[in-house]
């Protein structure tokens, strides 16, 4: 067992850690460490949700991710909406319409059918309300006690307009930063019907396809130049990730970032940062400053960015680096955590 | 450390020898023991840390307090 | 939120930065106990609002970076063990011990549990009547009643698998050691405002006496900080060494009686080992023999446990005020949240991990 004081700058762990799935820095190390080594491509290794591949005339979109929720069914959604939903926005980031979805299935032998088609149904009508199909799929069962009920995993492709070119590493200083709306419902709904935590209040999933918003928006410019969705890590693990990829600092206004008053509560309650909780049915742009309020007042008049705000700058100083003026006016980094968030009580 | 966050009785009920109460934070509500603050009744404000409430906030003593900050802000120069 | 939202309030709290600056006339090094409002301090970039004079060094007041490297490798151990199902708060999961943590006993696994609340712990003994529940009772003063409740719980519910593994420390006694320490430049003391909600503020005018040393007793939001930190610099500027309640709203001279009766019953005072600081006679507690069924140190063996630390780490200094995370060659470099090397770079209040999250762009370089 490699002790601590290991001047080798890995993590001296051996195993697979919970916090390697949490799409914090633990997860960053698992990608840099096994995965872009072994696969070794040009494509991968633009770390961007989703791969564009050039195909005769056309620019092609295609995603894969797969659904562990915990418990299966939340309010605002369930495994099978959050997987649609999440594959969807994948596609939709990079700018493409998303045009089918394939469905392969993990099931725990014992699991109840009835679940299994109330999944199901769940999943055609996320897919009908995002305008695609699943047109495959695949189902493998795992003996009781393998598995978690049931885990899915979507595939998604889709077509990329021409001239459009989004990409995590494309932020520019100068660009205003743009959010669709609150952070932090996905992940505390979610935490609160894991634990039991009888938090009473409205906070439900977020979870909701964006392509339609993104359409929106492109109608207003195609000179959009980064876009990602905040899913597990929060919006500070996003943030920090273009900041990395596009070698810009992003300076951010802490009264600008819209919270829901049911997360502030939870995440005062729990001692937990909305920065760092999950989202599923958001997304943040970085786009030229000159098309920015145009772009506001368009998401606005979209159900899902009726809470849009510009958050923030992309400035050159401090590359890689997030910070955020307080409400105090004063600076502090927003940073990204080694694995998931964990309640504190101190 | 200590993270204790105050919040408001909405309610409170007998358990056993103990009691509980609903306690409303922001939006929303949890359950905590009121075995520490045995006078707390709903209406009033209580600082919660891990599940139980381990005091009750003196509400006139802080606005007492309060005010001061106020005047002092009230009093600050402009351009300070 | 009431009683939040209005000490989050900038034009207070720029109007305690302005006073502060206009008391200010030579240079004053206070510090802050309680890891809480070191973070605090960090998240909100205080000390920018803070004239050039004030230098705030950060106290020990971490219980998750203090808890004795011992009872963290026997927590391990018996994490580790067949038929046991750990508990635990969430902010001990990443401690590092001499050669694991509890994560890792999970990724192994282990069953380990994030609980919010000790009652949670309980619950699931008597829902699990054929394991073994070990809850790991760290803390301060303030976390103590409710751990000790759950304790006395178990007995009145005459529980057979319920086991506390009792890891408080206690506040004054550190507090004592950094006083005596000839190296001390900590000239003003902000107080932990939730240990003394717990346990009244005697003990510390107690020392604010002895050692003629003014003290606060300050609450967690921002403007509480500001507030404390104006009322130390009134008395340095005017020579008092007094000892001031900031936080009235929750603390009392004497404390909260019902909570010390139920610590009283359950928990007897001993002597700990504090990690990086080492050995300070009665500073923390331990279970009464009344309780020693539910004593997990006493009823999962006395296992010889080799602790180890790594020689690089400075913690001891650094939770002394001696010196300042930025001070140790390992920060920010071999020392980081995702691979500490020592506690204070784990908790989010440690003073390291606090000023490494939010603060590190301003030590002239940035640390990346």
């Amino acid at each position: 067992m490699t002790s601590l004081v290991c001047p080798v700058p890995l993590s001296a762990t051996e195993t697979v850690l919970l916090g390697h799935g949490s799409g914090g820095k633990l997860s960053a190390e698992l990608l840099h460490s096994i995965f872009l080594p072994a696969f070794q491509n040009p494509v991968l290794e633009r770390l961007e949700d989703q791969a564009v591949l050039k195909f005769g005339g056309a620019m092609l979109a295609f995603t894969t991710d797969s659904f562990v929720a915990k418990p299966l069914f939340f309010r605002g959604g369930d495994i099978g909406s959050l997987a649609v939903h999440g594959t969807v926005n994948d596609l939709a980031m990079c700018g493409a319409r998303p045009v089918a979805l394939s469905a392969a299935f993990i099931l725990e032998e014992g699991f109840p059918l009835c679940d299994l088609r109330r999944i199901a149904d769940s999943m055609s009508r996320a897919a009908s309300a995002a305008g695609v199909t699943i047109v495959t799929g695949d189902t493998k069962v795992v003996e009781r006690g393998s598995g978690d009920g049931v885990y899915v995993t979507t595939t998604g492709i889709g077509i990329v307009p021409l001239g459009l070119n989004l990409s995590a590493a494309n932020a520019r200083p100068g660009d205003a930063v743009l959010l669709s709306g609150a952070i932090g419902d996905h992940g505390i709904a979610m935490l609160s019907a894991r634990e039991g935590l009888e938090l009473d209040g409205e906070i439900a999933s977020d979870s909701a396809p964006l392509n339609g918003l993104v359409e929106a928006m492109l109608a207003v410019t195609h000179n959009v130049h980064a876009m990602r969705d905040p899913t597990r890590g929060g919006l500070a693990s996003t943030l920090n990730e273009i900041a990395k990829e596009s070698r810009v600092g992003i300076e951010l206004r802490e009264d600008s970032i819209p919270v829901h008053a049911g997360v502030r509560g939870a995440c005062e309650v729990l001692g937990l940062d909305p920065l760092h909780v999950a989202n599923e049915g958001k997304l943040v742009a970085f786009v030229p400053m000159q098309h920015a309020v145009e772009l506001v007042e368009a998401m606005r008049r979209y159900r899902l960015g009726r809470e849009a705000a510009i958050i923030g700058t992309v400035v050159e100083r401090n590359p890689g680096l997030v910070t955020m003026r307080t409400v105090f006016n004063t600076t502090r980094i927003v940073d990204m955590l080694p694995g998931d968030q964990l309640p504190r009580i101190c | 450390m200590c993270l204790a966050v105050p919040g408001k009785i909405l309610e409170a009920s007998d358990l056993g020898i103990s009691r509980i109460a609903k306690v409303e934070f922001g939006r929303i509500t949890r359950q905590v023991r009121l075995d520490f603050v045995p006078e707390a009744q709903p209406g009033d404000f209580v600082l919660v840390h891990v599940g139980f409430a381990i005091s009750r906030i003196e509400e006139e003593e802080a606005k007492r307090t309060y005010d001061a900050l106020l005047e002092l802000e009230a009093e600050m120069p402009e351009d300070a | 939120m009431k009683f939040l939202d209005e000490y989050r309030d900038s034009g207070v709290a720029r109007a305690l930065a302005a006073r502060i600056r206009s008391r200010v006339t030579r240079h004053w090094t206070l510090m802050e106990i309680c890891g809480g409002q070191t973070h605090t301090i960090m998240r909100y970039g205080l000390p920018e609002l803070l004239p050039e004079e004030i230098e705030l060094v950060h106290g020990p007041g971490c219980p998750v970076c203090v808890a004795p490297l011992e009872l963290v490798d026997r927590a391990i151990e018996i994490a580790s063990r067949p038929g046991v199902i750990f508990v635990s708060y969430g902010d001990m999961l990443r401690v590092p011990g001499s050669r694991s943590d509890l994560f890792q006993v999970k990724a192994a696994g282990g069953d380990v549990r994030v609980a919010y609340s000790p009652m949670q712990a309980l619950k699931i003994a008597a829902e699990n009547p054929g394991r073994q529940v070990v809850f790991f009772g760290i803390g301060f003063e303030t976390t103590a009643p409710a751990n000790a409740m759950a304790v006395w719980e178990a007995k009145r519910q005459g529980l057979t698998n319920f086991f506390m593994l009792a890891s408080h420390v206690l506040v004054p006694p550190a507090m004592r050691i950094i006083l005596r320490s000839p190296a001390n430049r900590v000239q003003g003391f902000i107080a932990p405002g939730h240990v003394c909600t717990v346990m009244g503020f005697r003990e510390y005018e107690t020392l604010a006496a002895e050692f003629r040393v003014p003290m606060v007793v300050g609450g967690f939001e921002p403007v509480d900080l500001l507030e404390s930190i104006a009322m130390l610099v009134d008395q340095l500027e005017d020579g008092r060494a007094e000892l001031e309640n900031q936080y009235s709203r929750s603390v009392t001279r004497s404390g909260n009686g019902p909570a010390q009766q139920v610590m009283q019953q359950v928990f007897e005072v001993t002597d700990r080992q504090w990690r990086g600081i080492g050995p300070i006679p009665e500073s923390g507690y331990r279970l009464r023999e009344a309780y020693a069924a539910f004593d997990a140190e006493r009823v999962f063996g006395t296992s010889e446990i080799r602790l180890q630390e790594p020689p690089e780490c400075i913690a001891a200094l650094v939770m002394q005020g001696l010196k300042k995370p930025v001070d140790c060659p390992a920060f920010g470099t071999r020392c980081v949240p995702e691979r500490p090397l020592g506690a204070p770079m784990v908790s989010s209040e440690g003073a390291c991990a606090a000023y490494y999250t939010y603060r590190r762009h301003t030590s002239g370089e940035v640390v990346r």
